[in-house]
């Protein structure tokens, strides 16, 4: 049960991962690392590392996130070309 | 397809959600005492028993069980991340907050300026009436966040981020708002004056930098563990003003 869990989350932070990467849109890019965060917040409380968790999902999946939108937002507009 | 794979992956996702909540204990049902003082004072963390460790080792049981109130021969943080960020290793944690003074700093320069960078977007009417209800609730957490830091999970780095976040929910909410850069730059700097000052009291009294000087009370109460939780409040303010004043660089402009 439980090894299965943090199978599917580390599935979903892969797909998520390689999608950053690979995706047209810096905004797509910016929104698939905010899920990275949020699945690993998930995997540190299964570990059973609730600190680590509060941390990563204010700065990680909140506050990373919202500054790199803003950062994007000052370029003007979201696509690369 | 897309749409499927949209609906595949978010089914997936509130599956795993609700079973993490299955791993977590229920509010009021974890045994804290048993749990933690006792591991902390044997320095283990895995979750078996204290005693029949200590059997298995052939080594002395008698008082080793710690109860909530019991007067406590290390800090008293029933946290131990805690007792080690602020107390053992605090000297780390001066140095990790020099360094996000120094990131922000480096952003201030970059980035800063004297007038708010206006986007011409109206938000939306339920966001921005939200916010208003909103921001003192997460201002509210964020505090509780890291003054309970040595009880609960949690501390100052998380606390000031939560607060930062409802700087930057205001920031979001309303094209006019702007905070001074003077009332953050003198709340950061006042309370890393403080650390400072905390640091080389211990010094005075105890003979080493971030000496714990004060008396470390009962394990579980609020007030304990010395100047353990006061640390923790200096770094919630001054990480928590540090980041707002980065917001605010990011949303302002050469005037």
């Amino acid at each position: 049960m439980m090894t299965a869990l943090v199978v599917l989350a580390g599935a979903i932070m892969t797909v998520a991962a390689v999608f950053a990467v690979e995706a047209k849109k810096i905004l797509d890019s910016v929104i698939a690392m905010s899920v990275v965060s949020l699945v690993s917040v998930f995997l540190f409380i299964a570990m059973r590392a609730p600190d680590v968790a509060i941390t990563e999902a204010s700065v990680g999946a909140g506050l990373v996130t919202a500054v790199f939108l803003v950062a994007l937002f000052r370029m003007k507009g979201g696509d690369e070309e | 397809m897309r749409r499927l794979y949209a609906i595949l992956i978010a089914a997936g996702f509130v599956y795993m959600m609700l079973s993490f909540l299955g791993v977590v204990p229920g509010y009021g049902n974890i045994d804290l005492c048993s749990r933690v003082s006792s591991s902390f004072l044997l320095k283990d963390v895995s979750e078996q028993n204290a005693k029949n460790w200590l059997m298995a080792k052939g080594l002395e049981t008698k008082s080793i069980e710690k109860v909530y109130g019991e007067k406590n021969k290390e800090d008293g943080c029933a946290n131990v991340v805690t007792s080690i960020v602020v107390n053992y290793r605090s000297f780390d944690t001066l140095g990790e907050v020099t360094v996000l003074f120094t990131a922000a700093l480096g952003v201030g320069l970059i980035l800063g300026g004297t007038r708010r960078k206006k986007y011409g977007l109206l938000p939306n009417f339920v966001f921005r009436e939200s916010t208003r209800i909103l921001v003192p609730l997460i201002i509210l957490f964020g505090a509780y966040i890291f003054v309970h830091g040595h009880l609960t999970p949690g501390g100052g780095f998380p606390g000031g981020t939560i607060i930062a976040a409802a700087a930057l929910l205001l920031y979001l909410a309303d094209e006019e708002f702007f905070l001074s850069k003077v009332s953050t730059g003198a709340l950061e700097g006042s309370m890393g004056g403080l650390y400072v000052i905390a640091g080389l009291l211990g010094l005075a009294i105890g003979g080493y930098f971030l000496y714990n000087f004060l008396p470390t009370g009962r394990v579980g109460n609020l007030i304990s563990s010395g100047i353990v939780p006061i640390v923790y409040t200096f770094i919630g303010l001054k990480v928590g003003a540090e980041l707002s004043g980065l917001i605010t660089d990011l949303h302002s402009e050469e005037g």
